[in-house]
């Protein structure tokens, strides 16, 4: 340990804030990465649903990350994909009993995604491509952070999902009971629909904001630009 | 011993040893872990889903207050259920009191293969009238808003309400089987009316509940006194 410089001291504050951000919009795991489709689709019929699954991966990911990036000296490279997976499948069993103690209903309704986060690629892509190489505080702020991405990824397709597929949201009716639901938005082709939409309205959004940072914004009628990207900020 | 040979570049092979220990060490934190994390959800998830069944035993056979779980064994006898796995061939159900202590029925549950998964329902049966008199659905995978109307669907509940399941008269198996037929195509006691456009999940719930009455029922009928008095 030498002795830090104090500007190096100053700049460790704005980048714990970064690796903890990282995974919330700038390298969001389901819009940006594209990880861990299976659940995605799967489980998102209802916000409810969705927010649990994110939350529990959330905490697979950040136990898993912690204890990875503490035992990251120990571990020989030969036997680390093996000693990721007995780490995360211990998680995941824990979160499992967990969701069975809470609530059974939870637990039916997520079924056997519980135990498939074991073979979520975002969790062991985690592991091997951050936390084997980072000290364990910033390994497990930055799975933190993926781990709420994914959550606020699952989320939105999730509430899309049950406001037009079952015209509520976590539960509470929003239409009077005339509403005719869209019953293919809680089938599985819904997921594929509401999450193209998704990857759809960012790559506009993206494209416009890279647009009118290039100085091209004329091409663009400029309140349009504001007007999308303000949709961005708040979905 | 399978150490690979020596490679001219700084890549070093870590001993056999070295993997083991570490693979050994790593497995034993894990399973310590999950150890201490199924001591402490233990108690919680049992009482979740007692409290589970409980409920879809009140659903069916709503005048009920205590519910109290037994096991059909393959000889013929009734026991408490206990805690821990039952022995093979063992029928669980569950015997039903109202307020004042009454031998209220039974309940048990029943499954069959749906259009998606396992539909599993609860039935209550009455001694009185030696029928089923609810039903409710205790899981489904089902389409919604087609094969989830067996939830919903009046006409098809109303087909639990005095379905016949007496036995024959040798108590062996029931007298009619349970029987799902072709909307409107009703005509005795012992047959469900299907939901027209969800036949395939009618048909589920008529053959859980036929396959858990023809094994249960032949078993608990003679044995009913034994249940009367409230434990």
């Amino acid at each position: 340990m030498s002795s830090p410089s104090p500007a190096a001291f100053s700049m460790a504050p704005p980048n714990q804030w970064e690796e903890f951000t990282e995974g919330m919009w700038r390298r969001n795991p389901v819009f940006v990465m594209v990880l861990g489709m299976c659940p995605t689709l799967a489980v998102t019929v209802s916000a409810i649903n969705s927010i649990s699954m994110g939350l529990a991966t959330t905490f697979v990911l950040a136990a898993s990350c912690f204890l990875v990036s503490l035992l990251r000296r120990l571990i020989p490279k030969e036997v680390r994909i093996a000693t990721y997976i007995v780490i995360i499948a211990t998680f995941v069993t824990v979160v499992d009993y967990a969701v069975q103690a809470i609530s059974l209903d939870l637990y039916e309704a997520l079924g056997a995604y519980i135990q498939l986060i074991v073979a979520n690629c975002l969790v062991l892509g985690r592991a091997e491509a951050h936390a084997a190489r980072a000290a364990p505080i910033p390994a497990t702020l930055n799975a933190i952070g993926m781990g709420l991405g994914f959550t606020l990824g699952l989320t939105m397709i999730g509430g899309v999902r049950e406001i037009l597929g079952a015209g509520a949201f976590f539960g509470v009716p929003l239409f009077g009971p005339g509403f005719q639901p869209w019953v293919v938005m809680v089938l599985p082709p819904g997921g594929f629909f509401v999450m193209a939409g998704w990857l759809l309205l960012f790559a506009i959004v993206r494209r416009r904001m890279a647009a009118r940072n290039a100085g091209a914004a004329s091409s663009v009628g400029s309140s349009a630009v504001a007007a999308s990207s303000g949709a961005c900020h708040g979905a | 011993m399978n150490a690979p040979a020596k490679s001219p570049a700084a890549f070093q092979a870590t001993s056999t040893f070295t993997l083991l220990r570490t693979l050994s060490v790593v497995s034993a934190i894990c399973g310590l872990i999950i150890v201490v994390s199924y001591m402490a959800t233990l108690d919680r998830a049992k009482a979740n889903r007692r409290l589970a069944a409980q409920r879809a035993v009140f659903k069916v056979l709503p005048d009920a207050v205590t519910v109290k779980d037994y096991l059909a064994l393959p000889n013929g006898d009734i026991v408490p259920a206990g805690g821990g796995d039952p022995p093979p061939g063992a029928l669980r159900f569950y015997s039903a009191y109202d307020a004042e202590g009454r031998f209220e029925g039974i309940a048990a549950e029943g499954a069959a293969k749906g259009y998606a998964d396992m539909v599993r329902v609860m039935f209550g049966y009455r001694e009185s009238c030696h029928c089923i008199v609810g039903i409710g659905v205790v899981s489904m995978r089902e389409t919604p808003g087609i094969g989830d109307r067996i939830l919903t669907d009046k006409a098809f509940l109303t087909n639990f309400k005095a379905l016949d399941v007496r036995l024959n008269d040798d108590l062996s198996a029931l007298a009619n089987e349970v029987k799902v037929v072709k909307h409107g195509a009703k005509t005795q006691a012992w047959q469900v009316d299907a939901i027209s456009g969800a036949t395939v999940t009618s048909r589920a719930v008529g053959k859980g509940v036929n396959d858990a009455a023809q094994l249960l029922l032949p078993r608990l009928v003679p044995k009913l006194d034994q249940l009367r008095e409230k434990p």
